[in-house]
């Protein structure tokens, strides 16, 4: 079996994510934060000390201003829902995931937001000069798609932050979390969201979003926070404020275990294998007659994620994910929730094949990948 | 024969509590973490109770806002503010 869906979620996870996991399932197992006993604080403590390392991880200064979702994209929809009011101006590129989109375009029919995309390459890399001939001065927001989930372009944040003065930026990294450096405060971001079972390597059902001080968002949920108890509303306090019902304690003890497993890794390490694992792919598929692939040349700044798009010529994306399903070898096809992305790029009518690897994709599973697409090409 | 003084130092957040918890551990001092006693609030968290030190453990948590401080004298609870 060879798995190549890492954007999707990372597959296999560390050993340390199990074993924080078993350890919290078999021996924790409280309700955080909700009683007094042993096993309730002890599932605080496992939260409060998860949020600790992980704003650690991005460079945040204040763990308390880290909130715990879902997902990814109960992050996007807490930034821009709890962000944006009626009638404001808001930017987006054409590489977004729907998980920007569909909130947006709702916003724009219920509240009258009024929204513009800044134009993106084929390669997908966003053009600093439409972005700045479409800033208003009360532009609300520029929200950007920091790694492409479809062709691995990472965004030039620096010349983003430039051009866009003191509009709040808004960061889906979902994908470059844990595959490409972030420091939210260096990098100026002002609400950073992503996902914690890609490159993070929690188990499924755990996000995050990271707010500057400045910054001040209406919650999505409310209810029980097991804090200030006698009121009926909802608390101010973070992270209380925007983490109401029981969280998620066994994933987020899982991404304990994903994060002490970076540190004893080294994050240089992980990246620089990924790159490795990018590049090989890429050089391969090249060299196969028939293969056309998407996205940015080898060796810029902006190819470094580990997302590779490609098509075989006469056929579709779904014919040749089913013939490597029967190999045994998992891809991704389609448009990837990214519509908007598959127009900018070109391959919007059929979708491509995508092929993510992860830190534990070895050489030989490249390899034997490659095979099996000269073999499909050919026939 | 002088009673014995108990403080309750209660936080807004469980996440506060832990983030005082985790600093007054480190600089060695004398404290439980307990339940909130039902008559000082109704919150369903924990709080930090400590016998004298006050002064110095406030020093050690000041970057952390507490909720409220309360001293009991063997009778009754006086609200610190």
């Amino acid at each position: 079996m060879i798995y190549l869906d890492n954007a999707a979620t990372s597959f296999p996870k560390p050993k340390e994510t199990i074993e924080a996991l078993n350890n919290f399932v078999l021996n924790t197992g409280g309700n955080p934060g909700r009683s007094g006993h042993t096993l309730s604080l002890e599932a605080a403590r496992i939260i409060f000390e998860t949020r600790e390392k992980l704003t650690k991880f991005i460079g945040g200064r204040d763990s308390e201003r880290l909130i715990f979702t879902q997902n990814g994209t109960e992050s996007l929809n807490l930034a821009i829902l709890g962000l944006l009011k009626e009638k404001d101006h808001v930017i987006t590129t054409s590489m977004e995931h729907n998980s920007v989109m569909r909130p947006l375009t709702f916003l724009q029919k219920e509240k009258g937001i009024r929204l513009s995309m800044a134009k993106c390459s084929s390669e997908g890399i966003i053009d600093i000069d439409d972005l700045k001939a479409l800033m208003k001065k009360n532009t609300k927001a520029v929200i950007i798609n920091h790694g492409s989930n479809v062709i691995g372009t990472v965004q030039p944040l620096q010349e983003v932050k430039k051009t866009i003065g003191d509009a709040v930026l808004i960061l889906d990294a979902c994908q470059t979390i844990g595959s490409y450096p972030i420091n939210v405060e260096q990098d100026g971001i002002d609400l950073l969201c992503f996902s914690c079972h890609k490159s993070l390597y929690s188990i499924q059902g755990l996000g995050a979003m990271y707010m500057k001080g400045s910054i001040n968002l209406k919650p999505l949920r409310f209810g029980g926070t097991g804090s200030k108890s006698e009121s009926i509303e909802q608390p101010t306090v973070l992270p209380d404020k925007y983490e109401s019902g029981t969280p998620n304690t066994p994933a987020t003890a899982s991404l304990y275990g994903g994060l002490t497993f970076i540190e004893n890794t080294g994050f240089t390490k992980i990246i620089e294998k990924k790159r490795v694992l990018r590049e090989s792919i890429v050089e391969g598929l090249s060299g196969i007659e028939g293969v056309k692939l998407y996205g940015p040349s080898q060796s810029t700044h902006a190819s470094l994620l580990p997302v590779v798009s490609f098509n075989i010529i006469n056929l579709l994306p779904s014919e040749v994910g089913y013939q490597l399903n029967k190999e045994e070898i998992y891809t991704r096809v389609g448009l990837h929730c990214s519509p908007v992305a598959h127009k900018t790029i070109g391959t919007y009518s059929q979708g491509t094949v995508r092929a993510t690897p992860g830190y534990f994709t070895t050489g030989e599973d490249i390899e034997h990948f490659l095979g099996v697409i000269r073999r499909i090409a050919k026939t | 024969m002088q009673k014995h003084k108990i403080y309750f130092l209660l936080f807004n957040t469980i996440h506060d509590v832990l983030k005082a918890d985790k600093i007054l551990k480190k600089e060695k001092v004398n404290f439980e973490l307990v339940p909130v006693p039902r008559n000082l609030s109704s919150d369903c968290g924990m709080c930090v109770k400590l016998e004298d030190n006050l002064e110095d453990v406030k020093q050690h948590i000041k970057d952390i806002k507490t909720e409220k401080c309360f001293l009991f004298d063997g009778n009754t609870y006086v609200d610190l503010g």
